[in-house]
């Protein structure tokens, strides 16, 4: 992989910076995303809190429905493909989705590998539950990360969690000396490179987002202030009562995060968010945050 | 003075880090207040729907033409759509600073970015490395326009002696000459 494909790669991720991803099922969700302000839509058949709900073999979606929320939207369109399944990345890159989510929200289809993604010319982006994780997907080719979260649980604990860690992942590696990182590489089950670089710059070397359990204008705050540089909305928005004002009100909340008045604005108004799910209602072995590693 | 950096969505942060390399002090401006400590103003790339959402929510469109009126702007990728005077996407409120036509998304979607090597007109060295993201095409432009820089027979970057805008994204690489040029416009 050449060097400027991969910074084109995470050229895209920066521009989506500050704003919104949200998922839709349809063209009219995915206007009603555009005209919210969204910097990108993610096009599924059903929503992580639908596919929790009904059970069975969550897949790719219909080409058809992808083409006509390309057709509808100008802004980017992502998509996602099973874990490991590198048949259906290379149909969405044929479909020339703008960015494609290997995603723990479809039913795994490699429990070993997941996609090497530097064959691609498509950005992928990849879940993770903290630093390990994230640099493993980043050494596959991942040009941006974001928290995994708890898909489709409208609860934001996960997330919170997921951020957590891979913040004082980083902060951790910067305080070692250089003797120590290669101990920490194998602790980490991370490339030692990805280590070294993320030691000597503080950061991670693609953008990194947050996903999984984002509701309100408030749990985008919270993300952005623990360090996300975006958010992805996935049930949260059509699964409540005023996905409209709700979808615009988060847009705005990524923007003035750090602005407690300005949120307060922004909230008020807002009809009942999406109910939501308790942790200990989710037994371990049913967690989508468990597949993939 | 500082430079402001419109902070309402975008990679506005690596402006700030391009501006900082050039021991240029910068500030993010996302009210319209803070516009009256700047010294010129870069409008960075990010989805052009979104900030012209993002504009009109933060009251900034006026004061961003009366600003203009007398201090440079700056505008990459989606900030080039912004300072159009006509874009052929009505979702797109573009602020008519500049005397070109633009067409949004004409490179095609994300597999149909790549790096491309320019001429920079104001700068005899090396060819530029320019990151085209998803980017718009400057389909015309006004008598008032000259062209710093073409992609084939595309312009891709221009200024008319105030303003600048490219349809590309020097903020992402290590070359600072494009934003060495905007540095003299305000000091002009």
């Amino acid at each position: 992989m050449k060097k400027e494909t991969f910074d084109v790669k995470i050229g895209l991720a920066e521009m989506l910076k500050g704003g919104v991803i949200m998922d839709v099922t349809n063209a009219d969700q995915a206007k009603i995303a555009e005209e919210a302000g969204a910097v990108a839509v993610m096009a599924l058949e059903r929503i992580p809190a639908q596919i929790r709900k009904d059970g069975g073999i969550a897949r790719m979606s219909n080409p058809n429905m992808i083409k006509e929320i390309q057709e509808t939207v100008s802004i980017p369109v992502m998509a996602k493909c099973r874990i490991g399944h590198f048949a259906e990345a290379q149909i969405l890159e044929a479909l020339e989705v703008d960015f494609i989510d290997e995603s723990e929200v479809l039913t795994p289809a490699d429990e070993a590998n997941h996609i090497w993604k530097h064959d691609f010319k498509v950005p992928f982006v990849c879940g993770c539950r903290d630093l390990g994780e994230a640099l493993r997907r980043i050494g596959e080719g991942a040009a941006m990360i974001r928290t995994k979260g708890e898909a489709g649980s409208g609860n934001i604990v996960e997330a919170v969690r997921h951020m957590r860690r891979v913040q004082s992942g980083i902060k951790e590696l910067t305080l070692l000396d250089k003797s120590e990182l290669m101990a920490r590489a194998k602790a980490l089950g991370a490339p030692f490179q990805l280590v070294r670089q993320v030691a000597e710059s503080g950061r991670l070397p693609v953008p990194n987002f947050a996903a999984g359990g984002i509701a309100t204008p408030a749990d985008a705050s919270l993300m952005m202030q623990l360090g996300a540089e975006t958010v992805f909305v996935g049930s949260g928005i059509f699964m409540s009562e005023d996905p409209q004002a709700r979808a615009a009100a988060i847009v705005q909340a990524v923007t003035y995060y750090d602005d407690p008045k300005k949120l307060a604005e922004i909230s008020a108004g807002l009809k009942d968010a999406m109910k939501g799910i308790d942790m200990a209602e989710i037994p371990e072995g049913q967690r989508l945050q468990e597949r993939g590693w | 003075m500082p430079v402001g950096v419109l902070a309402l969505q975008g990679d506005f942060e690596k402006h700030r880090q391009m501006l900082q390399r050039l021991d240029m002090e910068s500030i993010p401006v996302r009210y319209p207040d803070n516009l009256k400590d700047c010294s010129g103003l870069i409008i960075p790339g990010g989805e052009s729907t979104t900030l012209t959402k993002q504009i009109n929510y933060a009251n900034l469109r006026a004061p961003l033409l009366e600003f203009a009126d007398d201090k440079p702007v700056f505008g990459t990728c989606a900030g080039l759509i912004m300072l159009a005077e006509t874009v052929d996407d009505d979702r797109v409120a573009p602020l008519g600073l500049l005397d070109m036509t633009v067409s949004r998304n004409g490179w095609g979607r994300q597999v149909h970015s790549s790096t491309e090597e320019l001429k920079l007109s104001f700068s005899a060295g090396t060819p530029f490395q320019a990151v085209f993201i998803r980017a718009p095409v400057v389909t015309g432009t006004g008598p008032s326009v000259t062209i710093l820089a073409s992609y084939g027979d595309q312009p891709v970057l221009i200024t008319d002696g105030r303003h600048l805008a490219c349809t590309f994204h020097p903020e992402l690489g290590e070359d600072c000459r494009v934003h060495e040029y905007f540095k003299r416009l305000m000091d002009v």
